[in-house]
């Protein structure tokens, strides 16, 4: 029964985004039963709508720059929570955490005080780039935590014995043994930047990034179809990320000889 | 008398208010096979990592080799180390572990490859080189992290509780091992742990910690048979202990009679209440037939336990208020005693310490 | 300052610099901001509690901030009861090498595009949607269900589904960490498997519980884009009402303070029940 519910529940899961493909594939402009017939046309249009290229490749932009400078940061607050103490570290560690517990939109919001009212910036994708790297440095702390947790403390202090400086150290030892970790951390902050709508809906300027630009879309009944066919395409994109996610997981699991307990994330 | 290879010259350690090395003095000689003995907390484990440079001193000198190291890094001092985890590096193989120092050596790959083949051999793991690390069995682990230390030549060589994780027999067999590579490499061995026996089976001389002290440091004879402090011989080995009273040149111990003071083994006696303690082994019950070679107690069984090849008795002496403990050997023909016998013990006060 | 500690501060300054400058900063002023007014064009800086007043008084400002919170503490509840069975099953029923499987198929879903994901829903439930198509198709309804789509229902059926994760992994990772000796010992001991449940492994999966409740209500409560999808006029949430200050209506200084108040009652609420549930179970 309870397998039969399990499986249910999925079913709820899955039901929406099933319908991604369905319609980007249905010959017609509404988003409705019954179905018109296949095409691949919106497809096509895709392919030529060069606004929708311009937004994607500003949200590469941001995503990529967002989960390097995210991971870099959550590094530091990852080794230094683990392996150092000093005082006002619990402090610390809860500020830099806060975001996660923090609703996007007062993010949103008091970023936007700071850049329009007080410093008189102009908005643009670095805007969006400062704000994602603050939501995204949590999610890679929790993630390098982990890593630097199952590391064990004397396999730096075996290699400094070894006659190593602490540079060498963390070079030759500490950054391979944390490596997936730190792909992990890379790849959720990158997927974390690359769907997240409402700072960037706040705090970007002229150049929209691709959920502010399908928002837009979103209004236009007519460019839905094409919102669905790039909806069907980003799917495939995230499943794929998603098991190389996975891959790399189990990879570091194999690497490291511990049997794999489940648990991604 | 030469220059000792390492010399601690009162050593402090605090960790914010806790004073975890309480004035350390310590000299080491060259080619030693020397433990830090001590149960958990007493120590031992940061003295070790203070002399391999992890821990800083809060006061007093680390001397190795005739230069003072107290504020070099571990990377600059003739230390190697076993570490208790071993530590070995998972993402490398066998080869690359035993050669990883290696790499800031001089010297040309072919010299270094032989010197990692000729570390591997020593530890017993020839032809393993190519082995990923994280396929190891605990025992092997072990030789790795020892070879990966040997093949730098270091001076001194420190062992973390390096056999704390192995079961039984390979522990015993490991203990062998380590006293023959050490004779065969002639360098200096500090071994930190809490297991008396291990200290005792392999070291030329042990330092007995309690609470960031050094209570005595003696070989292993010394140590278990003149035992400056009740203390120390309750940690190692087994004694029993009754108590004792002294007037002048005379003392009476409870189950065991009057006596001279100077007939017995003593720590600085002073007059009144003391403690007397014996090991179980220097004291024999007599069997019906048997002839005293000493001085006679009478007392009553209380406890039998066998072991196979040794007895364990307890018997309540008369006049002392707890029994005594006695370890028999098994002879063939010769019936156990049970509960409640009488017994008597033949013991000699040469056997015998006085503690403070 | 001994080295440890030296080596210690100097990592956590950079993120912790950061988070100060980029949070803590602009929160503070949020918050000073919120003592301000609108005055048209201009923004008045004389220190006032007018908004605050405002946000208490004003029916709109509070039946929208009151409907926030019914809204997300239901969307909590529905996840959190849907979501125990599923982090169950695949805890206790799922073979060992297959949970990691079974999570990944769960979270999924979850890496599609938000935003996509909650238009989806209104296909689902619209006029000509999904549902209604499915059922006047099947002959059980004649006229299409209307009560499915621009309201409170359809808010919270639609974050129920984008939360569900969320509530998952921290219950499954609760009831993974449960000992399987501790439920034997019960059995053992006399208790069937429904009491076994409810004495043993419900409570020792609290901790999951709790913060499943406090990752799904937290953000729910400020979502902006599922109630202007899919809630209509009736859906209307607090985010909108934030927005729509600092958008349409050019009054900022309101917007500020309608977040604080947000904030502020999303963190008693949080605090309350971490509280009250320190208070249930004892000094653990």
């Amino acid at each position: 029964m309870l397998r039969a519910y399990t499986i249910a529940f999925l079913i709820f899961l899955y039901a929406p985004i099933l319908l991604l493909p369905v319609f980007a594939f249905n010959d017609g402009t509404v988003i409705a039963f019954p179905l018109d017939g296949f095409t691949t046309k919106w497809f096509e249009e895709l392919w030529t709508n060069a606004e929708l290229h311009a937004a994607l490749v500003n949200s590469l932009l941001v995503a990529c720059a967002s989960s390097v400078l995210a991971v870099l940061l959550g590094i530091a607050a990852a080794r230094a929570n683990i392996r150092y103490k000093f005082p006002g570290k619990t402090a610390a560690m809860g500020l830099i955490m806060l975001p996660l517990v923090l609703p996007e939109i007062i993010v949103a919001v008091s970023l936007l005080v700071v850049a329009i009212r007080i410093l008189g910036l102009d908005l643009s994708l670095w805007t969006v780039v400062a704000a994602h790297v603050l939501i995204c440095t949590p999610f890679a702390v929790a993630i390098l935590n982990a890593s630097f947790q199952s590391l064990d403390a004397s396999l730096e202090e075996a290699a400094i014995d070894l006659g190593f400086t602490r540079g060498e150290t963390f070079r030759l030892i500490t950054l391979p043994l944390i490596m997936p970790g730190i792909v992990a951390a890379l790849l959720i902050s990158f997927t974390i930047s690359l769907d997240e709508f409402i700072i960037a809906f706040f705090l970007t300027g002229s150049d929209p990034t691709l959920p502010v630009y399908i928002w837009s879309l979103l209004r236009f009944p007519r460019l839905i179809p094409v919102v669905m066919a790039l909806g069907t395409i980003l799917m495939v994109v995230s499943i794929s990320i998603l098991i190389l996610a996975e891959w790399n997981r189990r990879r570091g699991l194999r690497r490291a000889g511990v049997a794999d307990k489940g648990g991604f994330l | 008398m030469t220059e000792p290879l390492i010399r601690l010259k009162g050593i402090h350690k605090y960790y914010g208010d806790y004073h975890a090395l309480r004035g350390i003095d310590l000299d080491i000689r060259a080619g030693e096979f020397f433990s830090l003995l001590g149960p958990s907390g007493c120590g031992k484990t940061t003295l070790l990592r203070t002399i391999a440079g992890f821990e800083d001193v809060s006061k007093g000198t680390v001397v190795i080799g005739g230069q003072d190291m107290t504020a070099l890094p571990p990377n600059k001092r003739p230390t190697n180390m076993v570490f208790q985890s071993y530590a070995i590096f998972p993402h490398l193989t066998v080869a690359q572990n035993v050669g990883f120092g290696l790499r800031k050596a001089k010297g040309t790959s072919e010299e270094k490859a032989k010197r990692v083949a000729e570390a591997l051999q020593m530890v017993g793991l020839a032809g393993y080189g190519d082995r990923a690390a994280h396929a190891l069995s605990g025992g092997q682990r072990q030789r790795v992290a020892l070879a990966r230390a040997l093949v730098l030549r270091p001076k001194v060589l420190l062992l973390d509780e390096p056999l704390s994780a192995l079961d039984k027999k390979m522990r015993e067999q490991m203990q062998v091992e380590l006293i023959r590579l050490q004779r065969q490499v002639g360098i200096t061995f500090i071994l930190v742990t809490h297991d008396q026996e291990e200290a005792l089976v392999m070291s030329d001389r042990i330092a007995v910690m309690f609470e960031g002290d050094v209570a005595q440091i003696a070989e292993a004879e010394t140590l278990y048979r003149r035992p400056v402090s009740r203390r120390v011989a309750e940690f190692i080995g087994t004694m029993n202990f009754l108590p004792a009273t002294v007037g002048g040149d005379e003392v009476v111990v409870a189950g065991l009679g009057r006596m001279p003071v100077s007939s017995l083994q003593n720590t600085a006696t002073t007059e009144g209440e003391s403690v007397a303690g014996f090991r179980p082994e220097t004291a024999t019950l007599l069997f019906p037939g048997q002839e005293a070679t000493d001085r006679i107690a009478e007392g009553t069984v209380t406890e039998v336990v066998y072991y196979g090849d040794m007895t364990y008795y307890d018997v309540r002496l008369t006049g002392a208020a707890d029994p005594v403990r006695i370890s028999m050997r098994n002879v063939f023909g010769r019936p156990v005693l049970e509960i409640g016998a009488q017994a008597r013990l033949s013991w000699s006060p040469g056997a015998v310490t006085l503690f403070r | 300052m001994d080295q440890e500690t030296r080596r210690g501060a100097t990592l956590i300054a950079p993120p912790l610099l950061y988070a100060l400058a980029l949070l803590a900063v602009p929160l503070g002023a949020v918050l000073v901001f919120s003592f301000w007014t609108q005055d048209y064009l201009t923004v008045d800086r004389t220190p006032t509690l007018a908004n605050y007043v405002k946000a208490a008084t004003d029916p709109i400002y509070r039946t929208i901030l009151g409907r926030s919170l019914v809204i997300s503490g239901a969307v909590t509840v529905l996840t959190v009861l849907l979501a125990f069975p599923v982090a169950y099953y695949v805890s206790f029923h799922v073979r060992p090498d297959r949970k990691s499987l079974w999570l990944f198929l769960i979270t999924i879903p979850f890496w599609t595009s938000y935003l996509l994901r909650i238009f989806l829903w209104k296909v689902m439930l619209g006029y000509n949607g999904v549902i209604n198509s499915a059922l006047t198709g099947l002959g059980i309804i004649d006229e299409p269900l209307t009560f499915i789509l621009y309201n409170a229902n359809a808010v919270v059926l639609t974050l129920s589904h984008a939360f569900a994760p969320f509530a998952i992994l921290p219950i499954f990772v609760a009831l993974e960490k449960i000992d399987r000796s501790l439920l034997e010992a019960s059995r053992d001991l006399g208790e069937t498997g429904v009491t076994t449940f409810f004495r043993v492994t419900l409570p020792l999966a609290l901790p999951g519980v709790i913060a499943a409740i406090l990752i799904v209500f937290i953000p729910t409560v400020g979502d902006y884009v599922t109630p202007a999808q899919v809630g209509g006029s009736e859906g209307t949430m607090i985010a909108n009402l934030i927005q729509a200050h600092f958008g349409g209506l050019n009054d900022a200084p309101m917007g500020a303070t309608l977040s604080i108040v947000a904030m502020a009652s999303v963190t008693v609420i949080a605090l309350a029940l971490v509280w009250a549930t320190r208070k249930l179970g004892g000094a653990r």
